[in-house]
């Protein structure tokens, strides 16, 4: 296990991005997240952990209404982004989805070339208005992606030809394309090799100077090394939120205890 | 014996066989099964096959080879100058065999004694008189040695047809004793019936292939009688399609190609635009009751028989057609552009109305395996659903989406009853929808159900546009099924 | 693709309400509702392509099932009929039909008469009223009782088709300017005699029933003989195709090996399945009838080349229904000492049975509904006036089959039997739907989850 105690050093107060107010989510009859509290702080990493099927990556996705697309799923409750209800019907989701982006457990490229997958965010929200600001979007997209090198002399390939990691790191320089506030991601290292992996977490650790993260992942570690705050869901129970220092070396709960010594999940 | 008695006869040898067999095995082992290597049932069942499948395979190849060999026996009977000029020896043999089908006629219908049909002779009598009564209509009149022949392939084929009567009763009886012989308790019946079975499974699928080589030599035979009477140059390069049944025609595969491109073109841009839009809205927006509702009632289209469209295109859309585009001031658009019910319009309308639900399931299909991951990543950064649908979904589907609308084209150039009904009859070359044209298999159907001669070109060229019919509907499908696999390929 | 240039929103701010709908939003939704729009558009002219065919079908072909009939007594003239009085059946049928016409004139005259109708008609004009087929209707009957020779009987004859044609809207007294068959006078007598009850329509078993007519009288053309032509066309495909299409399914899915041989027959069969129909109509023709010299217009040949055309539909669902009994069920019979053989027998088979049934059913309604390759085989332009007496007349002897006798009709030049091939179309429609229907069916009171 690497040293948990590095990621204490980087805890500051920051302002509140959202906040969920007793959220309650149903998938059809089943309860699968149950009076969700939580605030999550503006250019911050926050993990949520949990064993599966613990309703974290359920959870995730209301942030940013990508559970609309799936019909049986009803939310309950208030989500607040910069204090704006993002369930309140005058919101439109895809003017939600572009200030909160998402990053897939699987990498996702579209079948077209890697500009166009980058480009592809800015061009339906119309966010350059010449050729010219979309090559700087791409460029600068890539560079924040920490994938520029590697891509800069092959922008036309298509982006499935990219290695696993690489892809991943394009889909969240496709991500960061759309200039969101906040970024979602979901277990996005789980279907990569731990070099890819420890790539994509330098640069989460990176993307934390301007945006605010949240990672849904399964590895404990993980969470210990990119975050600064950690919430463990358990059976749609949001269990305990903090510090992240604070949660794994000393949690409140004893079912964290018992996550974190490896007695659940 | 007619065949259809042989067959019932060897059945009924068989099924004596099968419980005579089931009797000695028990009987061998003393009424004990127990004894038995294998369950009664196999001694009974080898005993059937051995009576059954030789004879039946014997019958089979008989009644297959025997024409050959009576043609090739009959044929050395025509001598090199009886052969008219720009005829062939197979031409003459089709003179014979419709003679010969003749005087079967005039027997049954007691027209000629068996007697007088082997004897008559051409000197004596007009003989192309006779069989016009009776329904037989000659091309020309009978000449003497085509006459002999037909007479000697009467006699060798009734004499073959007794033969095979023989050899598969004798086989049948041979199959049934032998394996009745060699029935006793310690014969593996089991082992050996399952061994023929297993070789009646690989016949039955090799049927398949004996099916594929059935087609193209049908058609290549026939098409090569074809181009030994026309020039391949003037039916593949040539501009008219004019047959003239006193020979000399024109006989240009090109404006029938050009009609049936142009009728299968139509019908894509009615059905692919439909087809396309409804598998998407099926596959991405509609609820479950709506697409419950919906999908099996489009489908009812794919399952409706195409005489039924070709009646809808001949007396419903046809006049409709006509009601707008045509009857002059009396017509709803006051033009006269279109004289007739058929029309290129109205075959590519109905065709497409028939394909709409073959582009949509495969369509619908292809959508469905692009991922839902894909999907998420594009709903995730702010794209609407229409954009999700055209900009990600569509274009990963694109290949498979392209293999489907070749395999609908491929369904569109070779159907048949719509374009016979609802095209016309007349090849040309041109651009105006509302003109009847004719297609490739129109003219199939015209070229071999008239009351041509069956030996003229006229005839024969129905075989030279059914193999190049074959042929492109076959290389659109190799091509659709091999895009469509390897587009699947790309998300397994 | 959404064009750079177009877009003159300025680039969003951070921090941007979301209360509020961008003008862009506000376009893209629109855009978005007016692609939902042709969606929508699409399946409507899909569903109302339907129902246009079948309100079509319905309409034009409902009529075929009621007919027009004109009941008259008709004195059966001894002198006429049987001049040396002797009843003898020789004598009776030297009488051709042209000696019933008479009758019959003299039927409808003293009808005419009786009811003090008022007509300027010719009694032979008013018995162009009915059917050309009358006579023989009458002489049939005489035939066959000859001891009615010399009473007065009521009969009930088919009228003409352009009577029958009056009664349905199809004549009208405008339409037939042009028509030598009919005039103006004899449509009113025909009002007249309708009133007084003589002439009246009812439900027609014949067009159901009967066999197809000249085209003199398409008052009397029926479908049921070609409906026999069809039945014994699916017996043959149903003999042949399911045995071999199980067998060689059978072999492809449990026994073939890896082979180059194997893979040469699944392609060829996937390709089959997708030849035109009417290249199997030119097999048919070369190979059957041509080279091994069938008869023309045979069931049995129709049923041939129908199997061929059938038999890749068969396998493909045969195989899928296979393929889906889970390998455990075979593992199991091989486990307690089966051989290979018969746990494919007596386990998977059994298993894959409403499967393959399935399949078998909508196998043979495409084959019942095929017309083209019929065309060449030469079971169009038949007309099939007798039903087969046996099983082996009724695959040897010429016949016509439903969708053939349809085109048939539709190729005639009388509008009457436009109505018939309507009506015909519904009667292959009523069976292909109670197919299609047995088919799911099966599939869901089978279907079964592993």
């Amino acid at each position: 296990m690497y040293d948990i105690a590095t990621t204490e050093k980087t805890v500051e107060q920051q302002v509140t991005k959202i906040s969920a107010r007793d959220v309650q989510v149903y998938y059809g009859e089943s309860h699968a997240i149950k009076d969700v509290n939580v605030d999550i702080e503006d250019k911050t990493v926050t993990a949520f952990i949990g064993p599966s099927g613990c309703g974290k990556s359920t959870f995730l996705r209301c942030l940013n209404r990508m559970n609309d697309t799936i019909d049986i799923c009803k939310v309950k409750g208030e989500i607040l982004l910069d204090g704006e209800n993002i369930y309140d019907p005058k919101v439109d989701p895809v003017q939600l989805r572009a200030k909160v982006g998402m990053v897939f457990q699987k990498p996702n490229p579209f079948p077209k070339s890697i500009y166009d997958n980058i480009a592809y965010g800015p061009r339906i929200h119309g966010l350059a208005r010449n050729k010219a600001e979309l090559d700087e979007i791409v460029e600068k997209s890539l560079r924040r992606g920490a994938i520029w090198n590697e891509v800069k002399d092959r922008l036309d390939a298509p982006g499935t030809g990219l290695s696993g990691g690489q892809q991943q790191r394009l889909c969240i320089a496709r991500a960061i394309a759309t200039e969101p506030e906040v970024l979602l991601m979901d277990e996005p290292c789980s279907a990569l090799d731990p070099i890819a992996t420890a790539q994509v977490e330098e640069l989460i650790d990176e993307l934390r100077q301007n945006y605010s993260v949240v990672i849904v992942t399964h590895s404990m570690q993980q969470a210990a090394r990119v975050s600064q705050k950690t919430a463990f869901f358990h059976l749609g129970n949001l269990v305990e939120f903090g510090e992240t220092g604070q949660i794994f070396t000393n949690p409140e709960d004893p079912r964290t205890e018992s996550y974190i010594t490896g007695r659940i999940g | 014996m007619p065949t259809f008695w042989l067959v019932v006869f060897v059945f009924a040898l068989a099924a004596l066989g099968f419980l005579a067999g089931r009797a000695r095995a028990l009987h061998s082992a003393g009424g004990n099964a127990r004894d038995l290597h294998s369950l009664p049932n196999y001694y009974g069942a080898n005993v059937l096959l051995t009576t059954l499948v030789p004879a039946l395979l014997v019958l089979g190849l008989w009644l297959m080879i025997q024409p050959s060999v009576v043609q090739y026996r009959v044929s050395g009977m025509i001598p090199e100058q009886a052969i008219p000029e720009n005829s062939t020896l197979g031409l003459v043999m089709m003179d014979v065999h419709q003679v010969a089908a003749g005087l079967d006629l005039a027997v049954d219908e007691g027209a000629l004694t068996e007697q007088e049909a082997g004897t008559i002779r051409t000197e004596f009598t007009d003989l192309r008189a006779r069989l016009g009564e009776l329904g037989v209509a000659l091309g020309s009149d009978v000449r003497p040695e085509v006459l002999q022949a037909a007479q000697r392939y009467r006699a060798i084929d009734a004499s073959g047809h007794r033969n095979m009567v023989i050899v598969v009763t004798l086989l049948a009886l041979a199959g049934l004793g032998f394996s009745w012989q060699h029935t006793n308790k310690d014969f593996r019946a089991r082992n050996v019936v399952e061994q023929g079975i297993y070789a009646l499974l690989v016949l039955a699928a090799l049927l398949a292939i004996l099916t594929t080589i059935g087609i193209v030599l049908s058609m290549f035979f026939e098409s090569i009688s074809f181009f030994k009477l026309h020039s391949w140059t003037d039916f593949f390069f040539g501009g008219t399609w004019a047959p003239n049944f006193r020979g000399d025609s024109e006989l240009s595969i090109l404006p029938l190609l050009w009609g049936t491109l142009y009728i299968s073109f139509i019908a894509l841009l009615v059905a692919v635009p439909v087809g396309l839009f409804a598998a998407v809205y099926l596959s991405e927006y509609a609820n479950g009751h709506v697409r419950a509702f919906a999908k099996p009632l489009l489908e009812i289209l794919a399952g409706i028989p195409t005489i039924v469209y070709g009646l809808f295109a001949l007396l419903t859309v046809g006049p409709a057609l006509v009601s707008v585009f045509g009857n002059g001031p009396e017509g709803l658009l006051g033009v006269d552009w279109m004289s007739g019910a058929t029309s290129v319009l109205t075959a590519g309308l109905v065709m497409g109305i028939m394909l709409i639900p073959f582009v949509s399931s495969l369509s619908d299909d292809i959508i469905n395996a692009v991922p839902q991951t894909m999907r998420d990543g594009s709903l995730g950064l702010g794209a609407t659903k229409s954009e999700t649908v055209r900009q990600v979904v569509l274009p990963a589907a694109l290949p498979g989406i392209v293999g489907a609308i070749l395999l609908a084209a491929s369904r569109a150039i070779g159907e048949t009853m719509i374009v016979v009904m609802g095209a016309g009859a007349i090849a040309k070359f041109s651009l105006n929808p509302l003109e009847s044209m004719t297609t490739i298999t129109t003219r199939i159907v015209s070229q071999l159900t008239g009351d041509t001669d069956f030996a003229s070109a006229e005839t024969l060229v129905a075989f030279a546009l059914g193999i190049t019919l074959f042929v492109l509907t076959l290389g659109l499908n190799v091509l659709a099924l091999y895009i469509v696999r390897k587009y699947r390929e790309q998300y397994e | 693709m959404t064009d750079i240039s177009q877009n003159g929103s300025t680039p969003r701010k951070h921090g941007e309400t979301l209360m509020k709908l961008t003008a862009r939003t506000k376009r893209r939704n629109a855009a978005e509702r007016r692609f939902q729009a042709y969606g929508i558009a699409a399946i409507a002219a899909g569903l109302l392509m339907l129902a246009i065919l079948v309100v079509n079908i319905v309409g034009n072909g409902y009529g075929a099932f009621t007919q027009t009939f004109v009941t008259l007594d008709v004195t059966l003239d001894a002198a006429k009929l049987d001049k040396k009085g002797q009843r003898n059946l020789d004598d009776i049928k030297k009488v051709s039909t042209f000696g019933y016409a008479p009758l019959i004139q003299k039927a409808i005259e003293a009808k005419v008469a009786a009811l003090g109708v008022k007509t300027d008609l010719k009694p032979k004009d008013m018995a162009a009223l009915l059917s050309k087929g009358a006579p023989a209707q009458l002489r049939d009957y005489v035939l066959e009782h000859p001891d009615a020779i010399g009473k007065t009987l009521s009969f009930r004859f088919l009228a003409n088709s352009r009577v029958d044609g009056y009664l349905k809207g199809r004549v009208t007294r405008h339409s037939i300017e042009n028509d030598k068959n009919i005039s103006v006078p004899q449509l009113d007598l025909t009002d007249q005699l309708v009133k007084a009850g003589v002439i009246e329509k009812t439900f027609n078993s014949e067009f159901i029933l009967g066999s197809d007519a000249s085209d003199q009288r398409p008052e009397a053309a029926g479908i049921g003989t070609s409906m026999l032509g069809s039945l014994f066309m699916m017996l043959v495909v149903l003999a042949l195709s399911l045995p071999i299409g199980v067998a060689a399914s059978i072999f492809l899915e449990e026994f073939a090996p890896k082979a180059w041989w194997t893979d040469v027959i699944e392609v060829n069969i996937s390709n089959l399945a997708a030849v035109p129909s009417i290249v199997f109509g030119i097999l048919g023709l070369a190979v059957f009838i041509n080279y091994m010299n069938q008869p023309m217009s045979a069931p049995l040949v129709g049923g041939l080349v129908l199997t061929l055309m059938t038999l890749p539909t068969i396998i493909i669902s045969t195989r899928a229904a296979l393929k889906a009994v889970p390998p455990s069920i075979r593992d199991a019979a091989l486990g307690v000492g089966a051989s290979k053989m018969q746990a494919v027998f007596h386990h998977v088979l059994p298993l894959a049975a409403p499967g393959i049934l399935t399949g078998t059913i909508i196998g043979l309604a495409q084959a019942l509904g095929e017309t083209a390759p019929l065309l060449l085989i030469g079971m169009v332009g038949f007309i099939a006036s007798n039903p087969p007496d046996s099983l082996a007349a009724g695959l040897m002897e010429p016949n016509s089959a439903m969708p053939a006798q349809i085109y048939e009709w539709a190729k005639r030049a009388d509008p009457a039997f436009y109505e018939r091939a309507w009506g015909g179309i519904i009667i292959l429609l009523v069976f292909l739907v109670t197919m299609n229907t047995l088919a799911v069916i099966l599939r869901r009171r089978f279907e079964r989850r592993w």
